[in-house]
């Protein structure tokens, strides 16, 4: 018995070591080799409370801010830790009606599994005068507190498709940003604020804390040894004059279009209107007027600026005629006659009555339709070239280098390109050998298949203004710790020589400052000691009335702005367009205008009337 | 009553117990401060804090231990046995009916600020007289009667304790399982349950095709350890193992075919060796009369019953919370909030902790209430992640010290009424630790068991010091007389 018991307490004995041993041995495992519980147990207990940065403050070329901070809070509700309370109280002290807070407690206990000991937000950017009177009545509704929040103010009307706004990002913006965005997170969504969302958005910061099972905070890890702070973001200095986009927006206010000012010699955009727009008080929390924006018939987002194609109307006839003179195919010399337009078989392009036989000079200040076809006719039946399909590509590759059918390259984001034809176009629509001139006669005065945008329109303006040439239009300025792309510093040439761009300057001259009644179209524009030169268009609008065009700089020898307007269902260019730009010329060069009268017939002129929504 | 002088109480106590488990006790205390210090440290002697408490629990141990051995005559608990097991019994029915609900549990007996479980005492009760009635001179336990008798002693309060829902406590009487092993009782029984639940584990964690070939593996192997010889057969039976094992592999290779082979399962291959060998060795065993090869047929079939009906009831019969929570409990599912919750935060507690620990207060897991029960039954989580691997060493080798120093000094004990008690209180400690470390570290479904003399709570603490006390007074009362 003894020796047997020996043996069976030798067993025991060896089992009981062996236990130990399995237990030592996961021990070991989950300790010392697996990783695993290491990264969960800093996950587990560690709160990485994220500190925002403040976005960077954009400022005007003159060091004005347009777009800032403001401070506002947010209420949140932990339901969990809610005990009863005055619902009255709570929501005089906030500012809402007490229905609102009974839905929502309501909703929250309905989905208490969901939430568990997390905070929800109640109410988002309440007033800092609500936030002090709910402070302090605080002590009164455990589980309910206020957290900072910065949102953007926008001390300048300076266009919400000018500035952008910025909104929350939502699932697909983080996965086309990898690792960029977290939920919750904010980004420039449209305009400047998208432009330069880089540096506008500076660095994420956290603290970390501590927290029990509980979500509670304990305390701070390590005394905040690891925490980081937030990196502010970049402030932006923009080629933008706040007093000349706040000064366009009026202009443009109850008329649908564009207006575009470019400072010639370098490029920068110094207004970009875009009108009917999103106004800046709705901008800061675009989430909350999404719907009535997006109803709007007349399309408030569409920044009609950088993204609408419209024919150019008789502004091309700047390009045709420049090209013409390139081309050798028109000189100064040239008379063409004019009766009421263009005449071709049976059909006739339609002209406005006016002297005939014209030259060029006069073609351009009369705005002559049937002088512009001849133009045209010359260039693509061109003996140099095989045939017309050579001629139009040649003519396309001229275009092509004034910036028009394609992007310009700008800084500001979702730009559009425009289009232009090209010989593939037109044998594909008619075949090969099945068009001539007469065919494609209407891009002669620059309707038909020739799309561009107001700011393809603007840099025309500024090519003319530099005598051939321009530099990327642009709207962020290089400042401290903001560079741009060094291809906004250099001259994008022309395919035409300078000396013919001063031949047909002379003619926009001309078309502003003839005098009335001299068969100038633009003398309206006309202001004394400016020497604006410019172009009227008239653009058919397939939607009713003709839109209203016209491009220009000034002073013509020392060109400092060029500006083009894009009126819909305007009219004439003469009517509306002219006298829009002039001004916003005027406002620029004298700060303030000279012809008080046209400013208020324009100011309170209301074409919203006239343009049918789409 | 004591007797002071007889051989001075220096050389008869067995200081190395006392000293461990003093050492228990304190690291018990120490980390049971560690995991409810927060953001307001107060001191380790706050009354308000359950360290406190401990405190106070642990004083009143030390003077429970004191009386039992100086005031106690030894004597007592041998003849007190059947009395105080009645009487344990009593109260643990009782109980049942007077309690509140904690936790689905009615084990607890409430006066005022007081609470005390009697499944704890009944330990006590049960070893005394297990102790008592093994210890008998008649008593033989390959008599049926008397193995009778004692499986009603030990089964009788582990059946009342499972209906009070405390489904740790009654496990901790399989350990008197040890103590009958020890006593002559069958080792092939003993190893019969093991392989049981293995079988059962793999049958729900793996499959029954896995299960079914360890049970094969398993009978080849005790087969040729009956027999004790390793001869052809024995490879032979090796070799169709492997190939059995390769079979759900090469039927998948096999499987896209149409036709008879896609037909076969691998299952009823198996079931078709598992038939013949069923047979041949029914008919070698009853011809060669070798005994062994009956009890391995027997064996196999008991083995097959087992791991199908196991899966028919676990597919069939259980309801889906049941059946979810022994996924958990089997690691089945990863479940880290529901019901594994309590597993997973254990083990990224313990896990965090590396080799060395993060340091005395400084663990982030059980401080801050990750871990649940975190000061009675996960207070393994605050050693594991404050004192890392060492500490856990530590105290795993204290226990092992403590439950060795006990078995040794029972087999050296004269009388086998202290023997016997010995094994019992080393099997009660035994089971405890296993089935606590286990549940933390994820090697044992979650049964609310105390870590002995570690954990949090009076009930619990003063149970074990009478257990360890009433044996060194027995084994001191020995080494006094003889």
């Amino acid at each position: 018995m003894t020796t047997e018991g020996n043996n069976r307490s030798r067993i025991l004995l060896i089992g009981l070591v062996a236990v130990a041993a399995i237990l030592l041995g996961k021990l070991f495992f989950i300790q010392i080799i697996e990783d695993k519980y290491k990264i969960n147990a800093s996950n587990n207990s560690m709160v990485y409370d994220l500190i925002y940065p403040t976005r960077g403050i954009i400022y005007d070329r003159n060091g004005k801010i347009i777009v800032s901070n403001k401070v506002t809070y947010d209420i949140l509700v932990t339901p969990r830790e809610v005990t009863p309370f005055d619902t009255l109280t709570l929501a005089s002290a906030l500012d809402v009606t007490p229905d609102f807070i009974r839905e929502k407690m309501a909703d929250y206990s309905r989905n208490k599994n969901k939430i568990g000991y997390q905070s929800v937000v109640m109410l988002k950017q309440i007033k800092p005068e609500v936030y002090m009177k709910f402070a302090e009545l605080q002590y009164n509704f455990p589980g309910f507190r206020g957290q900072v929040r910065s949102i953007r103010d926008y001390p300048v009307n300076a266009g919400g498709n000018l500035l952008g706004y910025v909104s929350e990002v939502d699932q697909k913006y983080i996965e086309d940003h990898p690792g960029e965005y977290r939920p919750g997170d904010y980004a420039g969504k449209t305009g400047i604020e998208a432009a330069r969302e880089k540096e506008l958005r500076g660095e994420k910061g956290y603290h970390i804390y501590l927290r029990n099972s509980r979500n509670q905070i304990e305390r701070q890890y390590k005394d905040g040894e690891m925490d980081k702070e937030a990196v502010p973001g970049k402030d932006i200095v923009t080629t933008i004059d706040a007093d000349l986009q706040q000064y366009g927006q009026e202009l443009m206010r109850n008329k649908v279009g564009s207006l575009v000012a470019i400072e010639p010699k370098t490029g920068e955009i110094l207004s970009l209107v875009s009108s009917p727009g999103v106004d800046v008080n709705m901008l800061a929390d675009i989430s909350q007027h999404y719907n009535e924006i997006i109803k709007d018939p007349h399309k408030p987002m569409f920044n009609r600026a950088v993204q609408a194609p419209y024919p150019p109307g008789s502004v091309f006839k700047l390009v045709n005629g420049l090209i013409g003179l390139q081309e050798g195919t028109l000189n100064m010399d040239m008379a063409y006659p004019c009766y009421q337009g263009y005449h071709f078989g049976s059909h006739k392009l339609g002209c406005h009555s006016h002297a005939s036989p014209l030259k060029l000079e006069e073609a351009i200040m009369m705005s002559c339709n049937g002088f512009f076809c001849y133009v045209l006719r010359n260039i693509l039946e061109n003996k140099k070239y095989k045939n017309i399909d050579e001629a139009l590509d040649k003519w396309n590759e001229y275009v092509q280098s004034f910036g028009f059918g394609h992007k310009l390259g700008s800084d500001f984001p979702s730009e559009l390109g425009g289009t232009l034809p090209t010989s593939k176009l037109y044998n594909k629509r008619y075949g090969k050998g099945g068009w001539k001139f007469t065919t494609i006669i209407s891009i002669s005065i620059g309707q038909g298949e020739v799309g561009v945008t107001p700011l393809q329109i603007a840099n025309l303006a500024a090519i003319m203004a530099n005598r051939g040439w321009y530099k990327i239009p642009h709207i962020v300025k290089a400042s401290e710790g903001v560079e741009i792309d060094p291809k906004y510093y250099e001259r994008q040439y022309t395919m035409v020589d300078t000396t013919n761009f001063k031949k047909v300057i002379k003619g926009m001259w001309r078309a502003v400052n003839n005098g009335p009644g001299t068969g100038c179209t633009a003398a309206v524009a006309e202001v004394k000691g400016l020497d604006i030169c410019g172009k009227t268009g008239t653009a058919q609008n397939p939607r009713g009335a003709d839109n209203s065009v016209f491009i220009c700089f000034a002073p013509m020898d020392d060109p400092k702005i060029a500006v083009a307007a894009y009126v819909e269902n305007a009219g004439f260019g003469a009517a509306w367009a002219a006298p829009i730009a002039s001004l916003l010329i005027e406002k620029y060069l004298l700060g303030e205008t000279t012809r008080p009268d046209l400013e208020s017939r324009v100011m309170q002129g209301n074409l919203m009337g006239r343009v049918k929504a789409y | 009553m004591g007797n002071f002088s007889d051989r001075g109480v220096k050389q008869s106590i067995d200081w190395k117990l006392v000293v461990s488990y003093l050492l228990l006790i304190v690291i018990g205390w120490i980390n049971i401060y560690a995991s409810i210090h927060s953001a307001e440290p107060s001191s380790i002697f706050d009354f308000n804090f359950r360290s406190g408490k401990q405190f106070v629990w642990i004083l009143t141990a030390m003077g429970l231990a004191l009386v039992i051995l100086f005031a106690i005559n030894p004597g007592f608990w041998r003849s007190a046995a059947l009395p105080m097991y009645l009487f344990v019994l009593v109260l643990l029915v009782v109980v049942i009916f007077v309690s509140k609900d904690v936790k689905g549990s009615h084990s607890w007996f409430e006066f005022g600020p007081v609470k005390f479980q009697p499944a704890e005492i009944s330990k006590i009760t049960t070893s005394l007289l297990l102790a008592s009635l093994l210890s008998q001179t008649n008593f033989k336990i390959t008599r049926l009667k008397d193995f009778l008798m004692a499986a009603i002693v030990i089964g009788v309060p582990m059946l009342v304790i499972l209906a009070e829902s405390e489904t740790g406590s009654a496990l901790v009487y399989v350990g008197f399982l040890f103590v009958m092993y020890r006593e002559g009782f069958s080792g092939w029984w003993i190893f019969s349950i093991i392989i049981a639940i293995i079988l059962f584990i793999l049958t729900l964690t793996a499959s029954p095709y896995v299960s079914a070939l360890a049970l094969f593996g398993v009978i080849v192997v005790t087969g040729a350890v009956g027999s004790g010889q390793l001869d052809h057969r024995f490879w032979i039976n090796v070799a169709v193992l492997a190939i059995l094992g390769l079979l759900p592999w090469l039927s998948g290779k096999v499987s896209g075919t149409e036709g008879v082979l896609a037909k076969i399962k691998p299952m009823y291959i198996l079931l078709g060796f598992g038939l013949v060998s069923l047979i041949l060795m029914l008919v070698k065993g009853y011809k060669e009369r070798k005994r062994h090869l009956t009890l391995a047929s027997l064996g196999l079939l008991a083995g097959i019953t087992l791991i199908f009906s196991t899966e028919f009831i676990f597919n069939n019969i259980l309801q889906d919370h049941q059946r979810k929570r022994i996924e958990v409990l089997l690691g089945m599912k990863e479940d880290p909030t529901g019901v594994g919750y309590n597993v997973a935060q254990s083990m990224i507690a313990i896990g965090s902790g590396g080799l060395k620990g993060k340091g005395f207060l400084n663990g982030t897991q059980t401080t801050f209430g990750f871990v649940p029960e975190q000061s009675t039954d996960f207070i393994f989580c605050t050693v594991g992640e404050e004192w890392g691997f060492l500490g856990c060493l530590v105290v795993i080798l204290l226990y092992v010290f403590m439950i060795w120093r006990i078995i040794v000094d029972a087999e050296k004990s004269r009388e086998a009424f202290t023997r016997i008690y010995g094994y019992c209180v080393a099997s009660c400690i035994f089971m405890h630790l296993f089935i606590n470390i286990g549940m933390t570290i994820g090697l044992m479904p979650v049964i609310g068991i105390p870590l002995p003399l570690l954990s949090y709570g009076g009930s619990s603490l003063w149970a074990f010091t009478i257990l360890i006390f009433i044996f060194i007074a027995l084994y001191r009362q020995e080494k006094k007389y003889y």
